[in-house]
């Protein structure tokens, strides 16, 4: 799978003059300048009426996506991932704050950034009674600068569907022909909300794939997902969202360290001696079940079985898991009403 | 720096991107024979027209069955292949999430409305122009009186009837429930057109109430337009012509300014949830 790259990246294939070649880097530099290609500060949306009635689903969210960054959004359902996107996309104004993409307002400046955006809502649909080509069609032909259709349906591997009714289609494939729409004008900043769901493993992976390739040529992606796993492969950076806010925010890394690693075992029955302390360990016990949450799982370890061979002692049931993103993940979910700290250092695990 | 030289609202773009949603909802219509057959069934209603137009409208007979076949079968158009058809096909349309889809496409609300109209509003005009060619042809039908106002009654009637129809699917939830839900305008709209009887036979204030309707102020202008005749039947110079289309016109534009300002209130993208 080839993917043609975007416009200006075709400036430096193409053009053989260095003034081109200058131009370009000038723009590239100009964009890196950017704190980011997507800011948004202190973000805020309401549904219903103002006062009591309404509900606020967003409050008071910050964060920047910097150029050709893969930026996740996570997060339970009702967390505010969609309502975060749809203002983002400019297709709902904040209640309060400001959202910039590519500089400015996605909502009142519309007709100024949207044709350098590529959106994939969550839910949406196109003519049953239409075929994938004609669909294709259709959408190129609103567009600014679209890539051949053909090119676009192949990118998505539906390019042997295209004389197919869009009602004939799978779910997966319809997906498919949602994200081949959206990356068909060659947007600059692609919104994908939730891509994969619906997706079989193999047109997962191809969609990774896809959009690795759209990353490699410069595309700036926000996504949501209920996929961690899609998150730690994909993601450059990601916010977890709880209620509203932003729970955790970082690299998958950093995001899945804010979690102390846990390590797990059964001691025999009738056993007296308690654990030994170890530094940048907690221990908590029930019956004969201990929970280690430790910050070094290594050090944590070796203290642990170091201790079990000297006094030969066998530890059932002995599980050990790193810090994850599903453990941050989990954590965060749990952590009901509580507000969270932006930090994530705070947070306990529910038992 | 890109963004500055692009200018994406010019009227070029527009266009394209309205024929090109108009090209697409043409070949739905084209598919669904139901609608298309709605669209396409203006000449069933000529033997009727034929024979009440002349004694319901009681004018025009010296300007040959033409100049009173047309306002009727606008009347027909606007209600038939223009309203009722936008609003399956705008219903149909919202709930298969494809208006939410377009809208986070390039294409602004005003152009995926438009895209959506204008197969329906087409075939309508088209058949209108045939009907006139035809009149024109076959009985002698003298020139129109004033044919801007003939141009003004069908493209404001049309304007009413995609705001109506905006309308009426805002309160329609499923395509089958906008067999119901179109009827009271269908009905009404005809049943005071004069193309019934003629309004000549309603009391004050039902006239009065009549003549305040869309349908029927599109069929007078366009009466008074190809004949020169007021809805009473007398001939008027040209500029008592004007005169007499003032009220008509007056009318038209006050649904057009209710009925933007009422479907971008009302108007929904979305299924209700």
């Amino acid at each position: 799978m080839r993917l043609s790259c975007a416009g200006r990246v075709d400036v430096i294939e193409t053009g053989d003059s260095r003034q081109e070649r200058g131009r370009w880097f000038a723009a590239m530099l100009a964009g890196m300048d950017d704190t980011g290609v997507i800011t948004v500060g202190d973000l805020w949306r309401r549904y219903g009426r103002a006062g009591s009635g309404g509900f606020d689903a967003v409050r008071g969210v910050t964060f920047s996506v910097r150029r050709g960054e893969l930026f996740a959004l996570l997060g339970t359902n009702g967390a505010g991932k969609t309502s975060t996107m749809e203002v983002l996309e400019g297709l709902a104004p904040p209640a309060r704050g400001t959202v910039r993409v590519l500089g400015r307002d996605p909502y009142r400046e519309r007709a100024r950034v949207r044709h350098r955006m590529g959106i994939m809502l969550q839910e949406g649909g196109f003519p049953a009674d239409l075929t994938v080509a004609e669909t294709g069609r259709m959408w190129a032909g609103t567009l600014a600068a679209p890539r051949p259709v053909a090119e676009a349906l192949d990118l998505v591997g539906l390019g042997h569907r295209a004389r197919v009714a869009v009602r004939s289609l799978s779910g997966g494939e319809r997906r498919r022909l949602d994200l081949a729409m959206a990356i068909l004008g060659r947007p600059e900043v692609l919104f994908l909300d939730e891509p994969t769901t619906g997706l079989d493993p193999e047109s997962r992976h191809r969609a990774w794939l896809l959009i690795r390739e759209l990353l490699g040529s410069g595309t700036t992606v926000v996504l949501t997902t209920h996929y961690l796993e899609e998150a730690a492969e994909l993601a450059d950076r990601l916010a977890i969202m709880h209620q509203g806010r932003i729970a955790r925010l970082g690299t998958p890394a950093q995001v899945a360290a804010s979690q102390p690693a846990r390590v797990s075992f059964e001691l025999p029955e009738g056993w007296r001696e308690p654990v030994p302390e170890m530094t940048g360990t907690r221990a908590s016990v029930t019956g004969r079940r201990v929970l280690l949450q430790s910050d070094d799982l290594q050090q944590t370890l070796t203290a642990l079985l170091g201790w079990a061979s000297s006094r030969e002692l066998a530890l059932s049931a002995l599980d050990a898991r790193p810090a994850s993103l599903e453990e941050a993940f989990l954590a965060v979910a749990a952590s009901g009403g509580a507000p969270a700290d932006v930090n994530g250092n705070t947070q306990d695990v529910a038992a | 720096m890109k963004a500055g030289t692009v200018t994406i609202s010019n009227p070029r773009q527009s266009a394209r991107r309205v024929w090109a949603l108009a090209q697409a909802e043409g070949v739905l219509l084209w598919r669904n024979r139901l609608a298309l057959l709605t669209a396409l069934s203006l000449p069933l209603t000529l033997p009727y027209l034929l024979k009440v137009a002349p004694d319901a409208t009681g004018a025009g007979r010296s300007h040959g069955t033409g100049a009173i076949l047309l306002p009727g079968l606008m009347a027909f158009a606007l209600l038939f292949a223009v309203y009722y058809n936008l609003v399956a096909t705008l219903v149909a349309r919202r709930e298969q999430l494809v208006l939410k889809r377009l809208r986070a496409g390039e294409s602004t609300d005003a152009e995926i409305l438009a895209g959506a109209a204008v197969p329906a509003i087409a075939i309508a005009w088209a058949q209108i122009a045939v009907a006139a060619v035809a009149a024109v042809a076959t009985s002698g039908m003298a020139p129109p009186a004033n044919a801007v106002l003939v141009l003004v009654a069908l493209a404001c009637g049309t304007a009413v009837f995609v705001l109506l129809a905006m309308l009426t699917a805002a309160v329609t939830r499923t395509v089958e429930m906008a067999q119901i839900t179109t009827l009271p305008v269908l009905v009404i709209s005809f049943a005071s057109s004069g193309l019934l009887f003629p309004l000549a036979l309603l009391r004050e204030p039902l006239r009065s109430a009549a003549q305040a309707l869309p349908l029927t102020s599109a069929v007078d202008l366009m009466r008074l337009g190809l004949t020169g005749t007021a809805a009473d039947g007398h001939s008027l110079g040209l500029v008592a012509t004007l005169g007499a289309a003032a009220s008509p016109v007056l009318v038209l534009a006050a649904w057009i300014v209710v009925g933007v300002w009422a479907a971008r209130r009302w108007f929904r993208w979305e299924p209700r949830r």
